[in-house]
């Protein structure tokens, strides 16, 4: 249901919503009272900031580097586009859904446009700037190490991003230059609350949909038939840490895969199908065969894809849009040659 | 260009495992010969959507329509005479 979509992302309108006065018009613009406190606030909560303003884009940058905030900002949209366009723009970037977007403006017109071409976002009036804190979707459950560094991963993502387009040799060649690591484990304590914020938080690439709390993830970590795995990721930009997560059923015949996703920013580099890979290995050395459990939630057709591709089959289709999926092991893939692979 | 070409010129552009100078048979498979993973995957078919205008369905994502140059060739003539 709309509504209980936790925000990930706040765009800010500049001139009479981050700060009083235009910009444009040689007003001395102040930040309004406050508001550095709520962006600190929301940042320290794994909550993204950017921003839609119809301004100049080297002065508006100007000011808000004046102000010292501007690395508070991702993919700062700052152009005499539509709104709409510049939150599409900004949506594309950071690879979030269109639903876990509130938008601050001052503007009746701006928020109405914007509105209409993405009733998803949750549209709110500059006057309301201080109450951000205090609304429900914009506390998560849990604030872990993860969500305190999200704004330097997108920050570090940004940084290879444009060095793989700067980047002249091969493709091969500029991944195993990244040093990409990952290491794949089962689940101990603290790995519990991220894990909750995994299931959470990630929609396109979740086989299911399903989301676990804290205590029913404790509850497989601790049981004896399942295997609760997860992976983190580092490259020579820095850590991403925990980025997948794979509940397994282990059965007589069968590894069983109740759940199994992956974060957004890590979507480019293939994880879903190493961690397919890893189970596959561990049901083949138990000499038992992988089923899958997959839903289509609109959004999460990759997994789809990483699932046919890695060579499953459906078998089962039930009413409710529940697909269990059968791989035989004939063929696992190997893993790629450029990711460093640790499985402890 | 022709489909072969097309099909060809973005394989060989985006699959991670070959080098600038690496040439692909039609009927190499291209999940043995250079590591397709999840996000290559994905790529592919919506290169071949896009391109093609057609649309894959959940029954056509099978390695069997994918895995070589041949086969997807012969995918995308299948399905846009239909």
């Amino acid at each position: 249901m709309r509504g209980q979509k936790e925000i990930k992302c706040v765009v800010w309108d500049l001139d009479n919503t981050l700060w009083d006065g235009v910009l444009l018009e040689g007003d001395d613009v102040r930040l309004k009272p406050g508001v550095i406190d709520v962006v600190k606030t929301l940042d320290q909560r794994g909550i993204l900031h950017s921003i839609a303003s119809k301004n100049f884009y080297d002065d508006a940058i100007k000011k808000l580097r004046e102000f010292k905030i501007d690395d508070f900002f991702l993919f700062p949209e700052i152009s005499w586009n539509a709104k709409s366009q510049s939150i599409a723009a900004i949506l594309e970037n950071l690879n979030i859904g269109m639903d876990s977007f509130i938008f601050i403006d001052d503007e009746p017109f701006e928020r109405d446009e914007v509105k209409s071409e993405h009733p998803d976002v949750w549209c709110i009036d500059a006057l309301k700037y201080l109450e951000l804190p205090s609304y429900p979707r914009l506390n998560p459950r849990f604030v872990t190490e993860d969500s305190k560094k999200r704004r330097l991963m997108y920050l570090q993502d940004q940084q290879r991003k444009q060095d793989e387009k700067n980047y002249k040799g091969p493709r091969k060649e500029f991944l195993a230059s990244l040093d990409i690591h990952l290491s794949i484990h089962e689940a101990v304590k603290e790995d519990l609350k991220r894990a909750e914020e995994l299931t959470v938080r990630t929609n396109q690439l979740n086989a299911t949909g399903k989301t676990f709390s804290y205590d029913e993830l404790k509850k497989y970590m601790t049981s004896k038939r399942y295997r609760l795995i997860v992976c983190e990721l580092n490259n020579r930009y820095g850590s991403y840490g925990n980025i997948g997560l794979a509940l397994v059923e282990v059965l007589k015949e069968y590894y069983h895969i109740n759940l199994l996703l992956m974060s957004c920013r890590v979507m480019s580099m293939g994880v879903g199908t190493i961690l397919l890979t890893h189970i596959m290995q561990e049901a083949g050395k138990d000499s038992k065969k992988v089923k899958a459990d997959f839903r289509h939630t609109g959004r999460n057709r990759m997994m789809y894809v990483t699932f046919k591709f890695a060579g499953f089959r459906e078998v089962i289709t039930d009413g409710n849009g529940t697909i269990v999926m059968e791989n035989d092991l004939d063929t696992i893939q190997e893993f790629p040659p450029h990711i460093a692979i640790t499985i402890q | 260009m022709n489909i072969n070409e097309s099909v060809r010129n973005f394989i060989e552009s985006n699959l991670i495992a070959f080098d600038d100078d690496f040439t692909i048979d039609d009927d190499d498979n291209i999940f043995e010969s250079g590591f397709v993973d999840s996000s290559v995957a994905m790529q592919l078919v919506v290169f071949v959507e896009g391109e093609f205008n057609i649309q894959v369905t959940d029954e056509d994502l099978d390695l069997v329509n994918f895995s070589t140059i041949n086969r997807l060739v012969q995918f995308i003539n299948k399905k846009n005479n239909n």
